[in-house]
């Protein structure tokens, strides 16, 4: 068995669309109006703010548990090559294998319940038989027995699904990051943080330690319910939409910043938002972490004018620590001068719909 | 966050173990399967006992990849609060019950190379669930039980002929007692070593392996307490803006949930941390009763573990 993708099918859905080199990504007109801006008012302040992950407005990106969209197949095709060329951007401590069943089992339960155009799960007692049309995948398998799937069931099922993981293992009144896949990330790896404890990873945040955030999180997630995920959204900015802005990367990804003028910054400059959500797994006590990614570019988010003028004032205004963590001080001016242009001054509605 | 999903299920059969423990097994009310667990995991049960609310912890003892039904085994408590008489008295198959999803403070590390587990009495049920998790991916383990006699050893049979070798059990009745320094001493490296039951027992194995040089990180421990009576007394809750009585056999924390006020929890038993609450004024005492903060902060009296700690004296405001 192996996980050769043989895509194709729905070709008329899902784009061909690369994410390095020719930078073909675009939104369409539809993905656009569903981009998860994440502004719902016009000031800026790092939070917490965690809730339900349950099902939301219909068309929005968390309608489903798991947001399949346009971009899937190329993503996927992506991830396959990062991994390619460097296999350590997704790695699992040996302690869990059994978080990986608890993932791969949660994401196809979700996936076929919520498109069962695209994915199908049937069990016959352990014989599991899994089926994913997007990417030509067709096999069966028994369930938590590594050996009938082609990489362990964490890799296996990354590898079919779009954003950033890690599986965080709670031991000592804290979660340690014991596994993780990342090909798409904002400035962190899977192989910098393997092992970290949940204050480690989070060291490089500004302000938020002031702000004992942090500790007040720690207490949120560990009290997480297996039943009662949540989430939260993160953004920050990224020129072209390169999914794989790595440490290791920056020497390829890095000089880019230098190249955006008052022309060319509203193809190049993109939003990036992240979805991230969180779930209790149920056999082994782990806590999944999904950090999905949402690029838009400047020239398209301000087709909706409310989100124009609203960016324009968040980049304009943001504390200057923030703007630097976020990796944008620098070219600050230059952006809140290109979103200018789309900011009357009017009032913006409170919250972050694109029609109200 | 109190609230999260909950599972409808109905009693599917009701147990008689032995003299004082009997088992419970639900099924969900839709015939669907139940969640998955880990070995250790305990679900809050609702409980309407003729009008009071009560809301305990119980340990999942079934094996955990079998979805069809969760079991728990209760003992009864003639000295309790009812919680247990009321399960026994009048629990009956058919009846509905909501339950909590599992959710574990009791985990097995699964980076041991092998796990160790004392057990006393009823604290038998949450190894049950991990022994049941361990045979599943043939992880190592050797189980000392102790009993007051052997009709009360419940389940001793089913585990030493399920595993042979690796169950060693022991009477008080008969003057039997685990060779505590022997037993540790002689465990290979990697070693993780878990205990569950009465206090004393849980007090004696965790000082017997500090002494002896057991890394803290490698003990594990789960003392569920039950909140216990006391004299009523009255709470003003700060943010809530309430003046609340709490009975005699009610905890804060309960006292708080019949008024409304939704305030965090897991454990209900003083273990986890949770329901932890600053407290703005004091006149009187804080009967502290939880094991979670330290005997400084017990001391100071700046917090209070409303699941079961109490007050005696004139005002208590806290922060909820
Ligand atoms: S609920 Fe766990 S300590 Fe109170």
């Amino acid at each position: 068995m192996s996980l050769d993708f043989k895509p194709g099918a729905f070709s008329d859905f899902f784009r061909d669309e690369t994410f390095r080199e020719s930078f073909t990504y675009r939104n369409s007109p539809d993905a656009i109006r569903r981009f998860p801006f994440p502004f719902d008012r016009d000031e800026y302040m790092y939070s917490v703010n965690m809730e339900p992950h349950v099902p939301g407005r219909k068309g929005s990106v968390f309608e489903k548990t798991f947001d399949v969209d346009e971009h899937y197949v190329s993503e996927m095709i992506d991830r396959a090559k990062v991994l390619a060329d460097d296999p350590l951007r997704c790695q699992s401590l040996p302690h869990m294998t059994l978080a990986g069943w608890d993932t791969l089992e949660l994401i196809m339960e979700a996936k076929a319940r919520d498109y069962p155009q695209w994915f199908s799960l049937t069990k016959e007692g352990d014989r599991w038989h899994w089926i994913n049309r997007p990417l030509g995948i067709d096999h069966t398998f028994t369930f938590l027995d590594e050996s009938t799937l082609p990489y362990g069931p964490f890799e296996y099922i990354m590898r079919q699904t779009q954003g950033d993981w890690t599986l965080q293992d709670e031991r000592d009144g804290t979660l340690w990051l014991d596994a993780g896949v990342a090909t798409s990330q904002a400035d962190w790896s899977a192989d910098f943080d393997i092992g970290m404890n949940f204050h480690e990873w989070h060291a490089p945040v500004p302000l938020a330690h002031d702000l004992g955030v942090f500790d007040r999180a720690l207490k949120f997630l560990l009290k997480l319910q297996h039943g009662s995920p949540v989430r939260r959204f993160n953004w920050t900015m990224t020129v072209n939409p390169l999914l794989d802005t790595s440490p290791e990367n920056y020497p390829k990804w890095g000089p880019t910043k230098t190249t955006l003028t008052q022309e060319n910054l509203g193809r190049k400059q993109h939003l990036r938002v992240e979805l991230q959500s969180l779930y209790r797994l149920p056999r082994s006590n782990a806590i999944a972490f999904d950090i999905r990614c949402y690029l838009g570019s400047f020239e398209q988010i301000v087709t909706v004018p409310k989100w124009g003028r609203r960016l324009h004032r968040i980049v304009r205004d943001l504390h200057p620590d923030l703007a630097t963590y976020k990796g944008f001080i620098r070219n600050r001016p230059a952006m809140a001068e290109w979103l200018s242009k789309y900011d009357d001054g009017a009032p913006t509605s409170p919250g972050w719909w694109p029609e109200d | 966050m109190s609230g999260g999903a909950k599972l409808p299920v109905r009693v599917a059969e009701v147990v008689e173990v032995n003299e004082l423990i009997k088992r419970f097994r639900f099924v969900s009310r839709d015939g669907s399967d139940l969640p998955a667990f880990s070995g250790g995991a305990h679900v809050v049960v609702e409980m309407d006992d003729h009008g009071t609310r009560r809301l305990n912890p119980y340990s999942l003892m079934s094996d955990p990849e079998d979805r069809s039904a969760y079991e728990i085994s209760v003992r009864r408590d003639d000295q309790g609060r009812g919680g247990s008489l009321f399960l026994h008295r009048h629990v009956k198959p058919g009846m509905e019950f909501v339950l909590s999803h599992p959710m574990n403070l009791f985990p097995l590390d699964n980076r041991a190379r092998k796990h160790l587990m004392i057990a006393g009495g009823i604290g038998i049920t949450p190894f049950l669930a991990q022994i049941a998790q361990l045979s599943h991916f043939s992880g190592k383990f050797e189980l000392h039980y102790s009993a007051r006699s052997k009709p009360l050893g419940a389940y001793m049979d089913r585990l030493s002929s399920a595993h042979p070798g690796k169950v060693h059990c022991y009477f008080d009745n008969q003057s039997q007692q685990i060779n505590l320094k022997t037993l540790l001493a002689t465990q290979p490296i990697g070693t993780h070593l878990y205990v569950c039951g009465p206090k004393g027992m849980i007090n004696w194995v965790l000082s017997t392996a500090e002494s002896m040089g057991w890394p803290k990180l490698a003990l594990h421990h789960e003392e569920f307490l039950a909140p216990g009576t006391g004299k009523p007394f009255e709470v003003q809750l700060a943010v809530s803006g309430k003046t609340i009585t709490v009975g005699t056999a009610q905890s804060l924390l309960e006292a708080m949930e019949a008024a409304g006020v939704d305030a965090p929890y897991l454990c209900r038993g003083g273990a986890c941390g949770q329901c932890e609450t600053n407290v703005h004024k004091c006149d009187g005492t804080i009967l502290h009763r939880d094991h979670w903060l330290t005997p400084e902060e017990h001391a100071e009296g700046c917090k209070i573990m409303p699941c079961v700690s109490r007050f005696e004296g004139k005002t208590l405001v806290i922060e909820r």
